[in-house]
């Protein structure tokens, strides 16, 4: 019987003199750069390309009119309370599918995705539709094209949003945090009010910057369910359409500005607050 | 005393038949078995933290098979320590007390008690974010015992600490159950260490936990 080296290749004992090179890292390095790069100029260029197309003067007298003035009170009003209600479903929601096993999980998990896969358009028929029936039917009044329709067509996405981050969130604490505190003392609501909702701040952070930024930008469903009444329920996304409409690209121009300094104003406060938790 | 009697647990395709145990009051028993043959899942039990499909459990002449984890009087510290990682030191150690609205005078000295007692004193006001391995096992054994409890449940205490604190903290433990009388579980890899500590022996064998004689 032939020894078994005799039929193999042996693996030659690697050269510090230079026998084994390694190839260089710099196309690697720079296929990373120019790919990451290219999106984040494409931003920064649109957003110059949007303050250079417009002036001073057209921005003042745009955000001098009251349906603009109006419709900027109405986006940060309705974003503020789409958001806090998102948070407030998207809490125990998030914590429920991280937490428990129950039947139907997978179906609900999908059920959460929809308004995420789904048009915004259809979103906003969907809700139109619903209002017909009974005991939605009943409100209609008061919520279909009134403002209630504006927070409630931003809630039912931006909620979905929310739900995704708040699940990672929880998903990312371990569940020994809750066994120790309820061996230490606690049922199932203090270990959650105690220990976990304390770690899940930053998340809730995430959760509410996007829920608001999500509102902001919202349009379709807005369009439908709540109609486009300068001075009712006209949001931002509105007033640019309804600036489109009239050919007026200066007008339009302004309120989009207007929209990119509040978001980036909401991501500036949260980046800010975000960092104070993270040192303090 | 701890004693578990017939106790059948299934998650999975994890299964544990007919387990009995029994520790007797003021006992250090450790637990041993290879990796991934259910000692968490033990101490999971006796806690109240893993649901049973059949058998009791029995912790000093209480049976507590039905009660909850809060209600078990079970000191846990698990393998990682979980500290609670927004709490300061002296909250973490304030935590069973306050839970139990005990009076704040009451968990002050308690506080000041457990510090003096596992020389953690000068980590009261420090968050758990950049302790030591050691410091946050004392940190974690303190939470476990401020509120007196009837059994301490170890989770392998000693693992991934080196040498001289190693050494450090099988003193501590040592002097814990001198002092306090506790009835102790203490899960681990090593015969070196369980042998040094504890006066029981028991080994997961075959699925079953049997206690080591000799």
């Amino acid at each position: 019987m032939k020894p078994a080296t005799s039929t193999k290749k042996t693996v030659k004992q690697s050269d510090p003199e230079g026998g084994f090179k390694v190839r260089s890292d710099v196309p690697f390095m720079v296929g990373l750069a120019i790919l990451g790069g290219f999106y984040v100029v494409m931003i920064l260029l649109m957003v110059l390309a949007d303050l250079h197309f417009t002036d001073a003067s057209s921005l003042k007298e745009t955000l001098g009119r009251r349906e603009i003035q109006h419709s900027i009170k109405l986006s940060l009003i309705s974003c503020t309370v789409s958001t806090m209600l998102s948070l407030w479903v998207s809490v125990p929601i998030g914590y429920l599918m991280s937490r428990f096993q129950f039947r139907f999980k997978a179906m609900v998990d999908t059920i959460l995705d929809i308004p995420i896969v789904l048009p915004p358009l259809v979103v906003g028929l969907s809700l139109l539709i619903l209002f017909n029936y009974a005991p939605f039917r009943w409100m209609s009044p008061w919520v279909v094209f009134e403002v209630p329709a504006v927070i409630l067509a931003q809630f039912m996405v931006a909620c979905a949003f929310a739900v995704r981050t708040m699940r990672v969130t929880f998903d990312q604490i371990p569940q020994r945090y809750e066994q120790v505190a309820m061996t230490l003392g606690c049922n199932r609501s203090q270990a959650f009010w105690k220990v976990i909702f304390p770690q899940a701040r930053r998340g809730l952070l995430a959760a509410g910057t996007l829920a608001w930024a999500r509102s902001l930008g919202e349009f379709g469903p807005i369009l439908i369910f709540a109609g486009s009444t300068s001075m009712r329920t006209e949001v931002l996304p509105t007033s640019v359409y309804l600036e489109m409409q009239s050919g007026n690209l200066k007008g339009m121009l302004a309120v989009s500005i207007v929209m990119i300094i509040l978001s980036a104003v909401v991501l500036l406060i949260a980046r800010l607050f975000g960092m104070q938790r993270i040192n303090a | 005393m701890i004693k578990l009697e017939n106790i059948r647990v299934s998650q999975g395709s994890f299964q544990l038949e007919d387990l009995n145990l029994e520790i007797p009051e003021s006992a250090y028993a450790a637990l041993m078995g290879r990796s991934g043959c259910g000692k968490t899942t033990v101490m999971e039990i006796i806690c109240g933290l893993r649901p049973i499909l059949s058998g009791q459990i029995y912790l000093g002449n209480l049976k507590v098979t039905l009660m909850k984890p809060a209600e078990r009087g079970v000191g846990y510290v698990p393998q990682d320590r979980a500290l609670f990682p927004t709490m300061r030191v002296r909250h973490q150690l304030a935590f069973s007390l306050q839970l139990r609205k005990q009076p704040v005078e009451i968990i002050s000295d308690r506080v000041k008690e457990l510090a003096s007692w596992l020389e953690i004193e000068h980590l009261l006001d420090r968050m758990p974010e950049g302790l030591s391995g050691g410091e946050a096992q004392r940190v974690a054994l303190g939470r476990a015992m401020a509120c007196r409890p009837r059994v301490l449940c170890l989770d392998e205490p000693l693992s991934a600490l080196d040498e001289a604190l190693h050494e450090e903290m099988c003193a501590l433990l040592q002097r814990i159950h001198k002092e306090t009388k506790i009835t102790i579980l203490h899960v681990t890899h090593s015969k070196t260490e369980a042998r040094r500590l504890a006066n029981q022996l028991w080994l997961f064998k075959d699925g079953s936990v049997q206690k080591e004689t000799g």
